[in-house]
């Protein structure tokens, strides 16, 4: 909350708004993030041991499949209105596991279904999606560089 | 001299409110004309709704005058959308002329200080100024997709879904706009655009100041002091920055956005939005001056002037009030 533009920067005033500021419940936030990421994740590896026993799947195949599960999960939830209210609560819980990755490519292609498929749907469909999508390929190659000369 | 005075006394004849469920289950259900059963009023798209929502504001506060289309010389709007679609969208549907104005969410009381200086001077006779927003389009438009599981900060507010228009003519009611007060831009370097109550209050300040300057009043002239959407933390501060000028407004000051909301929780710091003060205006606030529970009232519309790109660029939020004066006469 700092002013870039200088010319009307008011340090009193901003530190004064900022004194304003709730503090933020660490404690209460973790613990609903635990419960609902912990609770996705629960819901991932019962679908692995189901698989695996099964389904007799295994290696990338199983972890392909699982995963295939999930953002199906996450796509149809947020579809159905649901998804944003859990989100709402649970915070990092349910952005972080791949139900929210589902969830951030399937919302906003509901949102700007009304601009038409291709300029509204598919062209904005990544739009929050799109910055993960790009500096998780960099953070992939640059970890992949790294492994390569060591 | 920042305030206009008005010596021919325009008066505001009618007004014309609807709100959205979430709006009508507060202060303001009892009195605005219609109430939303379904945010998309029965259209595709909430764009589409907010414009419907508008039409049906103008329409209404020209019934409510008992007067028909083509008795209106003027209509002044203005939207929180790009381009200010709402408005303009809405008066195709009229064979009146139309200007559109741009003031975020102190539209209000800009266009009703236009529309005032206008029959003032004899040009036209009886003027609609109308605005209004749509929780979802402006959701869309300003933040994130609606669906998103993203939690939202506590300082944020929560645009009103609603619309409302106010007549305003040369006669036929005691409700009259005697003058305003037209804000210049304010910013004290607030770049948090979530936080739109701290960056509007200067900007209330000053406007408020300069009004009881120019006009030689106080504070304790006015039943009320409306500021239009600053929200609980963005009134508690306007209280604070009065105060240290030697000016305080704790007993009359209210604001619609703080109001609006049966109970604030999910909404955190209240309503906002253009519709904000076109709701409880239109509605709530001009019951009272037509029973004469309030004689005198300052309308202080309150409006962030920032865009998604300027704030992507990290700009500081310029913000502005306009003050309209509405008394019994």
């Amino acid at each position: 909350m700092t002013g870039k533009n200088r010319q009307n920067y008011n340090k009193n005033y901003i530190a004064y708004v900022n004194s304003f500021d709730p503090p933020t419940e660490h404690f209460k936030n973790c613990f609903r993030a635990f419960l609902v990421g912990g609770f996705i994740c629960c819901i991932g590896q019962f679908l692995r041991e189901i698989l695996e026993h099964a389904f007799a799947l295994s290696g990338d195949e199983l972890a392909g499949t699982v995963s295939v599960i999930l953002i199906f999960l996450g796509t149809l939830l947020t579809g159905l209105g649901v998804y944003d209210r859990i989100g709402k609560s649970a915070g990092a819980g349910s952005i972080v596991p791949i139900t929210g990755f589902a969830n951030s490519v399937a919302s906003p292609a509901i949102e700007f279904k009304t601009e038409g498929l291709v300029y509204g749907m598919a062209a904005k469909m990544f739009i929050v999606a799109g910055p993960i999508i790009v500096f998780g390929v960099c953070a992939g190659t640059l970890v992949g560089l790294i492994y390569l000369f060591l | 001299m920042h305030t206009i005075f008005f010596e021919n006394k325009p008066r505001i004849i009618a007004t014309g409110t609807i709100a959205g469920p979430k709006e009508c289950a507060g202060v303001v259900g009892k009195y605005v004309d219609k109430t939303l059963s379904d945010d998309t009023f029965g259209e595709t798209t909430y764009e589409k709704a907010e414009c419907k929502m508008l039409a049906y504001a103008v329409r209404k506060t020209i019934e409510n005058a008992n007067l028909s289309e083509k008795d209106i010389d003027l209509l002044i709007s203005g939207d929180l959308l790009n381009q200010i679609i709402s408005a303009s969208f809405t008066a195709r549907d009229f064979d009146f002329p139309f200007l559109g104005v741009y003031g975020a969410c102190s539209t209000l009381a800009e266009s009703m200080a236009v529309a005032a200086a206008f029959v003032n001077a004899g040009y036209h006779k009886r003027i609609i100024a109308a605005t209004g927003s749509h929780f979802s389009s402006a959701e869309r438009q300003y933040r994130y997709p609606l669906e998103l599981g993203n939690t939202r900060p506590p300082q944020s507010q929560w645009t009103v879904t609603g619309a409302g228009g106010v007549l305003v003519g040369d006669g036929g009611s005691d409700v009259a706009i005697t003058c305003a007060t037209l804000g210049k831009v304010v910013d004290f370097g607030i770049t948090d655009v979530n936080n739109m109550g701290a960056a509007m209050a200067p900007a209330a300040c000053d406007t408020i100041l300069n009004h009881l300057r120019d006009t030689g009043r106080s504070v304790d002239y006015y039943d009320l002091i409306i500021t239009g959407d600053l929200g609980a933390l963005g009134s508690r501060i306007v209280k604070d920055l009065t105060w240290e000028k030697g000016v305080d407004m704790q007993k009359n000051h209210v604001d619609c956005g703080e109001i609006v909301y049966d109970v604030i929780e999910r909404e955190f710091q209240g309503g906002s939005g253009a519709g904000c003060s076109a709701v409880v205006f239109g509605s709530y606030i001009m019951d009272g001056l037509k029973k004469r529970k309030l004689n005198r009232v300052l309308l202080c519309a309150t409006g962030a002037l920032l865009s998604t790109v300027s704030s992507g660029q990290g700009e500081s939020i310029p913000c502005i009030t306009h003050a309209v004066a509405i008394e019994n006469i």
